[in-house]
């Protein structure tokens, strides 16, 4: 068959709405390209020196309502694409509520992936149909960036913080990933696949354990237990009671909380901040409380601290001392 | 009617190295520049060969990951530091600013031979870079790779633009000073040609711009020295603020990059039109809307960084914005057209190629700046693209476009029209073949900076290489004819295309080191063409 | 006529030239102003970031070290307007005298600068492997000391300049150069030195004077 394919598979929610907000600057841009190219030839061709008989009488060299036509147009073309391209960007930004949370830590030169039941995938993304999927995402070392044309979506991998993208596959199929921010030596190696797969075919891959392309993996730890058993084995449990009698505050309840720090500002308690107080406590220190907190920078890997923040996050409930 | 005395040209009768070397003479400085960015354009060039011979085929056959990597940042370095920021400015900045208004020489003399052996010595740190191994960062340095990771030699490149960017800063500082205090009398502002505009417009970001990837360079090259940290995450610093200042500077460059082209493209058009410009001062004015307009649009290189939503929001609106004084520069360059008289000879097929490409060029940049579509396009083959429309498709055009222009003038010889109408063909016919397939592989996905891709980007990369050695030829052909006209090339006399413009109202081609015999006195508006044959004719 | 020779013979006639000068550099100030800008830039939002260690990292600065070459460089502004005067009247010899007190003057800065620099190394506040101070692991101090470093030693470049430059005026003063008809070189360097004076003049509160005392 004659293919000779112009975009890449279409296979998620928004690659339908990338493509065709294409389609139309396309157009504007096939179209005044073409515009300026006739008038060019046109006007080299008609005025050309050897041509004596055509009417040169009157040539003008100013007109300012033509400037002004010809100011105004493009730019209520430009503010139409503008509003556009910005609603189409706010669907890529706004993540979903309930999506399949997997986290992503991405160093020099492999994308290494946690599920939230507890696979890890090097270079390979399974995910399920139909299903929002959202990814948290750090660098280990410089900046990288996850990149799935398929789905028309990437997101910059930062060191020391998470960013976060969110894409909901159509298609069943492997589909590229890039790495596309240059990251060293091996950069164009750093590439995987997304492997798109039916609700059924999903919950068999689920099952297989951590490592399902190895035969007989125990069930392996949720980054949430695997959390929990690191919050206890490094002593965050020893003064972050649950209660708030202890001499840190009780972490319950504190994702997504607004925190008041002791210098009077106020952040929100969210993965950026969470993974901060691990590594680097002395940098915000909550109201009413003392900077005694170790530091952890060192001693916890990217994968650690957000199994720990997977914990935090599942304390939820009512418990008196949360964080004020 | 013959002189007393005949001067010497500029170009002396007999060639003393010291008198070169060390010359005050805005022409001979101008000359300088020639000579130097050409051998760094076909280094720069050297490394594009090396990127589209391994992008041939999808496995790495040609050049290790390493070497790869070292190639396409000399391409960029090179091209953008080395030869792109001082070629038109450099050149015919340096020969035409003081003839087009009546002056001497340039504010500054002995401050514009500073600026050229700044910018060389600079460039020579580069190539020093070079051959101790390159260095693997790409032209943009991003931290924390350049400033922590990398192993290639960042600091003696940082230093070669640190300095080189200082040669920037004060030719458009001596711009800056001569266009206000050296015109002729009755050179008023509004009787300016276009190309000074142009230039003052390109002056002021030189001016603001340059210091800051000056400084930044310099906190990168300390923080790899001395392990300062300001970029480290590890000691709570921001590898984004290096983008911030870093895209700060080099947004605005490509502003510094392209609008001297828009000089030489007015000149040529209005000339081989025989006709007044159209629109000379929305011209004008547009030029300055560009420069103010684009030291605000730095984040849209950002989108995708993590900078906050509302961030991106306000650069993508300012980055439609300061689009439509470009279109506005396209169609009174169209119109000029109209009811004019048109020859078309090199210098103009190069000018009427930059209008079509560039107008793509830019056009495609306001895909980019399409929010919803940049998450999808940012760092791929699209992006590429997009730059070398608008840089090479734009600039490149108008830097041929000015050298077949002025070489009579700077020369005093024709050189061969059938050869300059060839090349012209060869570079607009190879640059296209180069450069479209990579929209079409930006879209379905190819990241830039890839050494090694899927299979299915093969087809179109074959063709980009293909359309690259076409390209090639059409650079290389002309160094030859031109250089060859120097001796067998028919005189050219003051004015050979009865050109308005005060650097072709004086006795003869080359002009002679004073430019004029007398200061002259304006009293005309520029582009007084009334449709007149060119003289050849 | 000594006037010919100052004319270079780019200008129409000293007015031009004058004028020339005078606008090179205040252009040349302005992308000064933009060079130290990055670095006040990068101050500005690490120190919205990070305002308590800011504040901690300038309580350690020595701020009467701090205020006397903020004195000192104010009074060498003076005698550099002294100097400029000097110029203009014609009166070599004041001229000559003026220069020397302004670059003993940033000479003194200099020396004061050099003297903090060697305390904080001994201190062990100098960032990368000697910064072990306690503060270290309030990691951000690092970098309230990076851009101690890179500020006040980007500012003592152009001090060292413009002591050289200094230099060069007061040697061609001696050779006779200026009168009042041509005395361009000595007022832009004057303008010059006064631009590095106003950097300092930032650069003293910001470093020295966050937090409480």
């Amino acid at each position: 068959m004659w293919s000779f394919p112009l975009t890449p598979d279409s296979a998620s929610t928004l690659s339908g709405s990338v493509d065709a907000l294409m389609l139309f600057l396309l157009l504007v841009t096939i179209f005044f390209s073409l515009l300026i190219a006739f008038f060019i030839v046109f006007f080299a061709v008609k005025y050309r020196a050897s041509n004596r008989t055509v009417n040169r009488e009157g040539a003008p060299d100013s007109h300012v309502g033509l400037e002004i036509v010809w100011t105004v147009i493009p730019l209520i073309i430009v503010m139409f694409m503008f509003f556009w391209g910005t609603g189409v960007f706010y669907k890529f930004k706004t993540m979903p509520n309930d999506a399949v949370q997997i986290h992503v830590v991405g160093k020099q030169w492999m994308w290494k992936i946690q599920h939230p039941e507890g696979q890890r995938e090097i270079n390979e993304l399974h995910i399920p149909l139909n299903k929002a999927v959202q990814l948290t995402m750090i660098s280990e070392d410089v900046i990288h960036n996850f990149s799935v044309p398929a789905f028309r979506v990437k997101q910059d991998v930062l060191p020391g913080r998470y960013t976060q993208m969110w894409f909901q596959a159509t298609k069943t199929g492997r589909f590229h990933i890039f790495c596309d921010q240059y990251c060293g030596t091996l950069h164009s190696h750093m590439t995987g696949e997304v492997v798109v797969m039916a609700p059924k075919d999903y919950e068999a891959w689920i099952g297989k354990g951590p490592f399902p392309s190895e035969a007989g993996s125990a069930a392996a730890p949720t980054p949430t237990s695997a959390g929990e058993e690191l919050f206890t084995k490094m002593g965050c449990s020893s003064c972050h009671i649950a209660t708030g009698e202890g001499r840190a505050p009780s972490l319950v309840g504190l994702y997504g909380k607004k925190v008041v720090l002791n210098n009077g500002q106020s952040v929100i308690a969210d993965d950026t901040y969470i993974r901060e107080s691990i590594l680097k406590p002395a940098a915000k220190v909550v109201a009413g409380y003392e900077p005694i907190m170790p530091l952890f920078q060192g001693q916890l890997t990217e994968e650690n601290v957000l199994e720990l923040i997977e914990y935090i996050k599942s304390l939820k409930g009512t418990a008196d001392g949360i964080a004020r | 009617m013959e002189s007393l005395a005949k001067k010497e040209s500029y170009l002396g009768s007999d060639f003393d190295l010291k008198s070169w070397l060390l010359t005050f003479d805005h022409k001979r400085i101008g000359l300088l520049y020639l000579l130097a960015i050409t051998f760094f354009f076909m280094i720069g060039g050297i490394g594009a060969m090396l990127i589209r011979l391994e992008l041939l085929t999808p496995q790495p056959d040609v050049l290790s990951a390493e070497l790869y990597n070292r190639a396409f940042t000399l391409h960029g370095v090179t091209m953008i530091f080395f030869f792109m920021i001082p070629s038109i400015p450099g050149v015919f900045g340096n020969f035409f600013i003081p003839m087009m208004i009546g002056a001497r020489d340039v504010a500054f003399p002995r401050l514009n031979l500073t600026s050229f052996y700044l910018y060389f010595g600079g460039a020579l740190f580069g190539i020093a870079a070079l051959l101790l191994g390159g260095v693997d960062t790409g032209w943009t340095f991003y931290t924390p790779y350049s400033s922590t990771y990398s192993n290639s030699n960042v600091i003696l490149m940082a230093v070669g633009i640190f300095i080189a960017g200082f040669s920037s800063i004060l030719t458009g500082l001596n711009f800056i000073v001569t266009i206000h205090k050296m015109r002729a009398p009755g050179m008023t502002w509004f009787r300016l040609p276009l190309f000074v505009w142009a230039h003052y417009a390109t002056s002021l970001i030189q001016v603001l711009g340059t210091p800051v990837i000056a400084v930044t360079l310099l906190l990168v090259a300390l923080e790899r020295l001395l392990h300062f940290g300001i970029f480290d995450p590890k000691l709570g610093g921001d590898p984004l603020l290096f983008q911030h200042l870093f895209w700060f500077y080099s947004h605005p460059a490509v502003y510094i990059m392209v609008l001297p082209g828009m000089g030489v493209i007015s000149e040529v058009i209005a000339c081989f039109s025989r006709k007044k410009i159209f629109g000379y001062s929305f011209i004008a004015a547009s030029s300055f809307a560009i420069a103010l307009l684009g030291f605000f649009v730095w984040g849209h290189h950002m989108f995708l960084t993590g900078q906050s939503v509302y961030a991106g929001v306000v650069f993508s609106f300012i980055s439609f914005l300061v689009a439509i004084p470009s279109a506005v520069k396209v169609f009174n360059w169209t119109a000029t057209l109209y009811k004019g008289k048109i020859y078309l000879r090199t210098p103009m097929l190069y000018a009427l190629g930059f209008i079509g490409l560039f107008t793509i060029g830019g056009l495609t940049g306001v895909m980019l700046g399409t929010l919803g579509l940049d998450v999808h396009v940012h760092d791929t083959y699209f992006v590429v693209a997009h730059f070398h429309y608008v840089m090479v498709g734009g600039t490149i055009m108008a830097y041929m476009a000015a050298i077949h222009f002025w070489w009579p003038k700077m020369f005093g010889r024709m050189y061969s029209e059938f050869l300059g109408r060839l090349s012209a063909l060869l570079v607009f016919v190879g640059f296209n073949l180069t450069f479209f397939p990579q929209f079409i592989l930006g879209y379905l996905g190819m990241p830039r900076r890839y050494h090694v891709y899927p299979p299915e980007f093969q087809v179109l990369n074959v063709f980009s290489s293909a359309g690259a050695s076409i390209l090639a030829v059409g650079f290389i052909l002309p160094f030859f004819y031109l250089l060859g006209s120097l001796v067998w090339g028919k005189k050219a006399g003051p004015n050979p295309w009865g050109a308005t413009g005060l650097e072709w109202q004086n006795a003869d081609s080359p002009p002679i080191t004073e430019n004029f015999e007398k200061t002259p006195h304006v009293t005309e508006d520029p582009y007084e063409y009334h449709g007149e044959d060119m003289p050849d004719e | 006529m000594s006037e010919f020779h100052e004319l270079s013979h780019q200008y129409d006639d000293l007015v031009q030239q004058r004028e020339a000068a005078q606008l090179g550099m205040w252009v040349f100030l302005v992308t000064e102003i933009l060079f130290f800008g990055g670095l006040f830039m990068a101050y500005t939002l690490y120190r919205m970031e990070y305002p308590d260690v800011y504040a901690e990292c300038s309580k350690l600065m020595d701020w009467r070290l701090g205020a006397l070459n903020t004195a000192v460089l104010l009074t060498s502004s003076l005698t550099m307007v002294l100097a400029v005067v000097a110029a203009e009247q014609g009166r070599i010899k004041a001229l000559i005298r003026w220069l020397f007190v302004t670059i003993g003057f940033g000479g003194v800065f200099l020396i004061v600068k050099a003297y903090e620099y060697h305390h904080k190394f001994v201190e062990h506040l100098i960032p990368g492997p000697n910064f072990t101070h306690e503060l270290a692991n309030r990691g951000p101090a690092q970098i309230f000391f990076s851009l101690y470093f890179a500020m006040t030693g980007l500012h003592a470049v152009h001090m060292i300049v413009g002591i050289g430059i200094l230099s060069t005026i007061a040697w061609m003063a001696s050779r006779g150069k200026f009168s009042p008809t041509y005395n361009n070189p000595v007022e832009i360097s004057g303008l010059y030195w006064h631009f590095v004076d106003l950097v300092w003049i930032f650069l003293f509160p910001l470093l020295y004077l966050i937090g409480s005392r």
